[in-house]
């Protein structure tokens, strides 16, 4: 079956990129199959054009010479994984070592003369070609008898690998290596060691009472604080939540929903509108004491606020499954040994929630260190690495090295992080559910832990709803501070509607991002629903070698900051083989690959509710893999599917860090879009687009939760989240 | 599914040298060599861990052998995945598809296999039938009882027709009444059906009622195969022994051995058991609570004890008796009436002690 598609992906699809887009079907009549550039593979060859691509068709007949051979069936499996291996090789060869200039290495042209032919990004031809090779190799190694030869298993895991490695780790190693590069292209560990330990990056001037420390410094000391003051409100939250007796339990669990919804820099901007120079608080206080305005906000206080406002209620998320995972029995068990509330408290429940705490703190301090549209439009001096590497690209100093450079600093931060979240307590883990339903009921806190948890809740609570009113209410004021005449003029100049010769104009000026931003979110979200379910399923039910590392592979893409991806993938994705800088594709891949691990985490957490032997049942009463998967499991996951694609939709449309380095003038976002606005100050504009998203998303959300509890089982949304 | 087809369908089953590991140092079945024919109902049974589920998963294709044949019918299945092979299985939570109606359980596999729409529904129908459910086929699963539900798990099975049918631990989730009739049911279909069944569990009990033989296992290897009546007559070892019911384990000393006659003796008590592998020399004896007699003290052929603890069982009476060949425990009818303290005498019914090997 691969064998005709890779044949036909040769001979009849063009080879290359294609400048208008496949679908315009413009090169069906414009020279094809002759022109070089819409010709496939096959023609290219026999015209004498492109020889280095005439090795692939010896390949892709292999497995029919084997066949036509009659070697035995073992053979035939060492036949087709040699004749993936090579075509995959032989395929990354050619694109790798050929670009846009000829050869790409020095080395290769003085090995084979100068070539004075070049070549563009591959093409559906070289695609579908790349995926025959692909499902050679992984039917041969199922032929083998890998995974009992299942062709389906081995299949999926070889897309996988394939995925991520093209787009992870391809993107990652190109920034690595163009770190170590300089600006003429040589290659230097020197230049890498020197942009890397530069004073602008590591320096401790601070500490001296010079002038300012390093943007390394100031990121670890902002995701330190941020972490460790989330897990104290997340905790404080959770009690609350569990232990209290307050019946408000459902109100606590619906504001976690805010930050899924909320594009990472409105909080930012709210706290502007409050805080900032023309900000409310800021006049109010300055008119009373009589001071002189200040700009005090902008810089540490100011993302340090916005980020505990974003990323507490993810840490209620954690804590509330720890608190809750501490068996009330436990408890019962230490009262009836006479001890106290309080003494509960302290000698049992706290220790076993302590590896949730650490939980918590990493998870805080992976999100904050992160975080780009916070310091982005709060940050003032204080520089952390996220935006630096913004500024590195797009500044006027335009240095690619030097954005690789910070992006590794990162890059090594949140990886050490998410290293020691799973080494570490992966493995220690106190969750005390034992699977048997405990009837017990949760002790009650001891009053002097509850008061204070009430104030600190209470006030964080409030400040929350200020900060979202003020985003509601601020789009509709004239000018914040100056002139606050309530007005429907920033709401006209985003979403104008008119009526013109063509019916209904959409002339307002968001609207362009607002539609692109609809169609790839809504493009992206399904594709990494499957992707993640899919390899869910191969992590739950599957054993195969390796599965650690495919793990550890596929979940890494979360904590490699959105910053770092927008970096590695203009770095990897703007010259060929794999051309896709400009693109909405490169848009939708980005999410992809950034959201997956949720659609994983939402897949395995509802997976492994499904008892194994359903597959089995399948499996023995004669169904192979791949009817157990589609009968069976997928539609017991519905919840779980939904949860994923509203899930991945909604974090397409808020994400702002990997976004704002790949979109173009065709494909802008809503959120690149805003943040333009944010940058020549017109707030209006910015606030009233952000209300317009945050209404979009709550009622996709409230949506999904309404057909979700409608159909009986519970969202697993959350529990997703937890897991992380 | 006439009765004729379905006989004639059931296949043997045979293990040669079958060992599976899991990684490098995990054994789970070790060597294991068996044959289970045509028709025919083994029970494996053994306490958990002893490699019995794993043994039924590699006949199911779930667990694929890492050395040695399976063989089913005529044909050498040991590379064979379980969608290819004809075996079907009752799990042990009995595994019901919960989106699905109850006919469309059944009819699953039928579906699958890609049988007539005509075909599915009357064949589906006669399964319900034979599990006594028929007109529960439009309820899901989740409405139904839990003996109502693994006779659906039967049902699914039993429809595809396979060569060997297979059953893991189907009674653990019942409760004790539902257990012997449900059962009863499952050795009813299979005599009447003359299907091949391999079945697991781990209650001696259950597997003495309802099997032609038993293979009992223990650390990964058959510790013995046989009847029932063998296995619990004579068992072959000490595992077998205590596993099966419950028996005193003795020592004592074959004093000679003549035209495969052993004379032994245990304390003061001198009898002749049949042997063939034995030789003169120390011995580990076998005898179950109920083949030991406790008569008047100073009795010929018996040996002294002392009653330590009566225990009045409703059905019969349970006493705990010190001799000098050790505790023994007693089981006699309750007309026997020996107190706490008393000295006795402690003999052997006639075929009672079972010699052991080593």
């Amino acid at each position: 079956m691969w064998l005709i598609v890779g044949i036909v992906s040769f001979c009849l699809l063009p080879w290359y990129v294609l400048e208008d887009g496949f679908w315009s079907f413009e090169w069906l009549f414009d020279g094809y199959p002759f022109d070089t550039d819409y010709a496939p593979a096959a023609f290219l060859i026999a015209q004498g054009e492109k020889l280095w691509l005439a090795p692939l068709p010896f390949f892709l007949l292999l497995p029919l010479l084997s066949r036509v051979l009659n070697h035995s069936a073992k053979q035939r499996s060492n036949v087709l994984i040699m004749a993936g291996v090579a075509g995959i090789a032989w395929l990354a060869m050619q694109g790798l070592g050929i670009g846009l200039r000829g050869w790409n290495f020095e080395a290769l042209s003085q090995l084979f003369g100068p070539l004075d032919d070049r070549q563009f990004g591959m093409g559906f031809g070289a695609l579908f070609l790349f995926a025959t090779f692909l499902f050679f190799l992984t039917t041969g190694i199922a032929g083998r008898g890998a995974v009992n030869g299942d062709v389906f298993v081995v299949g999926a895991i070889g897309l996988i690998i394939a995925m991520v490695t093209v787009f992870i780790f391809f993107p990652i190693v190109q920034m690595l290596s163009s770190a170590l590069r300089d600006n003429d292209g040589v290659y230097s560990l020197g230049i890498f060691a020197e942009k890397f330990f530069e004073n602008k990056i590591w320096g401790l001037g601070c500490l001296q009472g010079g002038t300012r420390c390093g943007v390394a410094w100031n990121s670890l000391f902002l995701a330190v604080l941020v972490g460790f003051l989330t897990t104290v409100l997340g905790l404080v939250f959770a009690l609350v939540a569990t232990r209290s007796g307050l019946k408000r339990g459902n109100f606590l669990r619906a504001m976690t929903v805010l930050p899924i919804i909320t594009p990472p820099f409105v909080i930012g901007l709210a706290i502007i509108l409050l805080f900032g120079l023309s900000g409310s608080v800021t006049r109010f206080v300055a008119d009373i004491l009589d001071l002189q305005p200040t700009r005090w906000v902008y810089g540490l206080p100011g993302i340090l606020i916005a980020q505990l406002l974003s990323f507490t209620p993810i840490a209620f998320l954690v804590m509330i499954g720890v608190v809750e995972g501490v068996s009330p029995s436990m408890e019962e068990a230490a009262q009836t040994l006479r001890a106290s509330r309080w003494q509960t408290f302290k000698t049992v429940t706290l220790p076993l929630m302590r590896p949730g705490l650490a939980n918590a703190f990493l998870l805080g301090f992976i999100e904050s260190m992160a975080d780009f549209g916070n310091p982005l439009v709060l940050g003032g001096n204080y520089d952390v690495l996220s935006t630096e590497i913004f500024f590195a690209i797009v500044g006027a100093q335009n240095d690619q090295g030097m954005a690789a450079v910070l992006a590794i600093a990162l890059l090594i931060f949140t990886l050490s992080a998410f290293y020691a979240q799973r080494r570490w307590l992966g493995k220690k883990s106190y969750t005390t559910k034992t699977g048997k339903g405990d009837s017990g009921v949760h002790v009650m806190m001891p009053k002097r832990v509850l008061l204070p948890c009430y104030l600190v809740a209470g006030i964080w609570t409030l400040f929350t709803a200020t900060v979202y009113g003020m985003i509601l209410y601020g789009g509709f004021v004239e000018t914040w501070g100056l002139n606050n005449t309530l007005t429907f003029k920033h709401y006209i100049t985003a979403f104008g509607v008119g009526f013109n010769d063509f019916g209904i104009h959409f002339k307002g000026s968001a609207w362009d991002s607002f539609f692109t931003t609809l169609k790839i979110a809504a493009t992206a979200a399904p594709l990494t629903a499957m992707l993640g379910l899919l390899t869910a399923w191969l992590l739950v039910r599957q054993n195969f070698a390796g599965k650690n590392a495919f793990e550890f592979g596929t979940m890494l893409s979360f904590a490699i900051p959105g910053t770092v991806i927008g970096v590695s993938y203009i770095l990897a994705f703007n010259v060929p083989p794999i051309e896709l800088t400009g693109t909405g594709v490169i848009l939708i891949i980005s999410f992809i690959f950034r959201n997956m691990p949720v659609g994983v985490r939402a897949g395995i957490a509802s997976m492994s509710q499904l008892d194994k032997s359903l597959d089995e049942a399948s499996l023995t009463l004669g169904a192979n893999t791949w009817k157990t998967f589609t009968r069976i499991i997928l539609p017991l996951m519905r919840p779980a599917i939904l949860a994923a694609l509203v899930f991945s939709f909604v974090r397409a449309m808020t994400a702002i860090s990997a976004v704002i380095f790949l979109v173009s003038a065709e494909y802008n976002m809503a959120t690149s879009y805003i943040i333009g606005r944010v940058e020549n100050n017109d707030y209006g504009i910015a606030i009233a687009y952000s209300s317009v998203l945050i209404v979009v998303m709550l009622t996709v959300v409230a949506l999904m939760q309404f057909i979700v509890n409608r159909s009986g089982k519970g969202s697993r949304l959350a529990q997703s989240r937890t897991n992380w | 599914m006439t009765i004729q087809q379905a006989r004639s369908k059931a296949a043997s089953v045979e293990f040669k040298n079958v060992t599976k590991m899991y990684g490098k140092s995990v054994t789970a079945v070790d060597d294991v060599s068996l044959h289970v024919h045509a028709g025919e109902l083994v029970t494996l049974l053994g306490p958990s861990g002893c490699g019995k589920t794993t043994t039924l998963r590699m006949i199911a294709g779930l667990e694929m052998a890492t050395g040695g044949n399976i063989i089913i019918g005529d044909t050498d299945v040991t590379k064979l995945p379980a969608t290819d092979r004809d075996v079907s299985m009752v799990f042990q939570s009995y595994a019901l598809f919960p989106h699905m109606s109850v006919m469309d359980n059944v009819a699953y596999g039928l579906r699958i296999n890609k049988l007539k729409k005509d075909e599915v529904i009357e064949r589906a129908n006669r399964g319900l039938e034979l599990v006594g459910l028929t007109g529960y086929g439009d309820r899901l699963p989740s409405e139904l009882s839990g003996g109502q539900q693994q006779r659906v798990a039967v049902a699914r099975a039993l429809v595809l027709e396979p060569q060997v049918l297979l059953f893991d631990e189907p009674l653990s989730n019942l409760d004790a009444k539902l257990r012997r009739q449900v059962r009863e049911d499952i050795r009813d279909i299979q005599t009447s059906l003359g299907l091949t069944v391999v079945y697991v569990t781990h209650d001696q009990e259950e597997a003495l009622a309802v099997s032609d033989r038993i293979i009992v296992m223990n650390n990964a290897t058959i510790a013995q195969i046989g009847t029932p009546r063998e296995l619990y007559d004579a068992p072959k070892d000490e595992f077998v022994a205590d596993f099966i019911g419950e028996a005193n384990l003795l020592d004592g000393r074959i004093e000679s051995i003549e035209n495969g006659m052993a004379t032994v003796l245990i304390d003061q008590i001198r009898f002749e058991l049949p042997t063939t592998d034995h030789s003169a020399g120390a011995i580990r004896v076998a005898i179950r609570p109920g083949r030991i007699q406790i008569v008047a003290a100073n009795t010929p052929n018996t040996m002294a004890g002392e009653i330590l603890k009566a225990t009045y069982a409703g059905s019969h009476m349970e006493y705990k008796v010190a001799t000098p060949a050790g505790e023994l425990f007693v089981v006699s009818d309750v007309e026997s009436d020996f107190s706490d303290g008393q000295a006795v005498g402690v003999g052997f019914a006639t075929k009672g002690p079972v010699l052991l090997t080593a």
